[in-house]
């Protein structure tokens, strides 16, 4: 009988060549990747024109492609709200739950192979590559936590690590695994070479923005300036985008830097109070947070600091509320001086 | 055999791809699903998705600034 497997495939190298490993040895296997709303596929290259050269493809999918399995892609926005607000295990050196986040990942991918009739779990960890979910002490903590124990097969570390289910069942044979370990990549290098791959992905740090200082520091400003830490996906895309500026704790201002980003913020028009100058070219701004009437002519000098009328004397701004009135304020840009480099998130 | 309209104007991939993979969910082999979105990166993403399971891509254009994606759903 035909063993069936799902692998956990980020679309680097790592559970590729795990995937691989597997069906070598005769398993059925299928992909599964789950959206968090932080993951770094995708969007980005869909905002930002600078990025557009770069692969417009979503890895996960190229991944499968190359290997010419099946993909399923989950959406786990709001199950994934309690993996990141309420860490078991804490956060790494940003806001990443890494140990807390691969034990749900795994948690998933359990729950999806006892609906589905499968029968284990691969993933591309190696021991001892990551400073939090892959060291030696923390892997047998997401089998634990995550509820799948011994069906969860880490093919590329099997050989350091306890024989699993499927081995000693005869499924897959241990000769066939791998004994990676530590943060080097020559073995995976060398592996991916003997399997004729190229052109993979190399994610730096992380699979998604949470590895990222800058996105974390405006994920925890959002948070300190809001009642509660509850998020909508709305919201996680927004600190994507834009120079985020915040001159009063009651609002913050999101500058777009380019067209793309322009064009990706104009579909927030109806959901944002919003400006531009009209005197002169400027970027749109949006406002995010309840600024008041008194706080409009800091806001119009702001923007006016971003488009090409900076160092005019006057610049005239259009803002525009939710419900598609405007009006217009005459304003002499903000000097760079009464501009706090603080404001910037 | 039926034709069926999605729209996934507004979202960003991947999410046009897993409204895709929900429709499909519930159709037969031999219908039709046109999708429309508004994230450029959907003509990669979304006949990507399809190839791999197996379902036919007849058309993925880009028109006024949108693409769209015509499928035929075969059994998986
Ligand atoms: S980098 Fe992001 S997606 Fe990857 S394990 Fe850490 S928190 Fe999860």
């Amino acid at each position: 009988m035909q063993r069936k497997a799902i692998s956990l495939i980020s679309g680097g190298l790592d559970s590729m060549l795990a995937t691989k490993a597997i069906m070598d040895q005769g398993v059925h296997v299928e992909g599964i990747n789950f959206f968090t709303g932080f993951c770094v596929e995708g969007h980005t290259h869909a905002i930002r024109k600078k990025d557009q050269n770069k692969p417009r493809r979503n890895n996960a999918l190229w991944v499968a492609e190359q290997l010419g399995i099946k993909m399923h892609i989950v959406d786990v926005i709001e199950e994934y709200k309690d993996v990141l607000l309420n860490p078991k295990h804490g956060y790494g050196s940003n806001m990443n739950p890494c140990l807390d986040c691969k034990g749900f990942m795994v948690r998933k991918a359990y729950e999806w192979i006892q609906e589905h009739g499968f029968d284990f779990i691969i993933t591309g960890e190696v021991v001892g590559q990551r400073p939090m979910s892959q060291r030696r002490d923390t892997m047998p903590v997401i089998q634990r936590e995550s509820g799948a124990g011994d069906l969860l097969v880490r093919p590329l570390s099997a050989q350091n690590l306890p024989e699993t289910l499927p081995e000693r069942e005869g499924w897959i044979s241990r000769e066939g695994l791998y004994g990676f370990s530590g943060r080097g990549r020559k073995p995976q290098i060398a592996l991916a070479a003997e399997y004729g791959f190229v052109d993979y992905a190399q994610p730096a740090g992380g699979c998604c923005f949470l590895t990222d200082k800058a996105y974390s520091d405006k994920l925890v400003d959002m948070w300190q300036h809001r009642s509660d830490r509850d998020y909508e996906l709305d919201d996680i895309m927004m600190l994507k985008v834009g120079r985020h500026i915040r001159p009063r704790p009651h609002f913050k201002l999101i500058v777009a830097r380019e067209e793309g980003e322009a064009k990706f913020m104009e579909g927030y028009r109806r959901q944002f109070r919003n400006l531009h100058a009209i005197s002169h070219t400027g970027p749109l701004v949006l406002i995010d947070g309840e600024a008041t009437d008194d706080d409009l002519e800091l806001v119009a000098r702001i923007c006016a600091r971003f488009g090409q009328g900076k160092e005019a004397e006057q610049v005239e701004v259009q803002i525009n509320e939710i419900d598609g009135s405007s009006q217009t304020l005459k304003v002499e840009p903000i000097h760079p001086d009464d501009f706090p480099e603080e404001w910037y998130v | 055999m039926s034709e069926h309209e999605l729209d996934a104007r507004r979202m960003l991939c991947p999410m046009p791809v897993i409204k895709v993979q929900d429709a499909i969910k519930d159709l037969h082999s031999g219908d039709i699903l046109n999708v429309v979105c508004s994230d450029p990166g959907a003509i990669y993403d979304v006949p990507a998705w399809s190839r791999v399971h197996g379902h036919q891509v007849l058309l993925a254009e880009v028109r006024d600034e949108e693409v769209h994606i015509q499928i035929k759903v075969e059994a998986s």
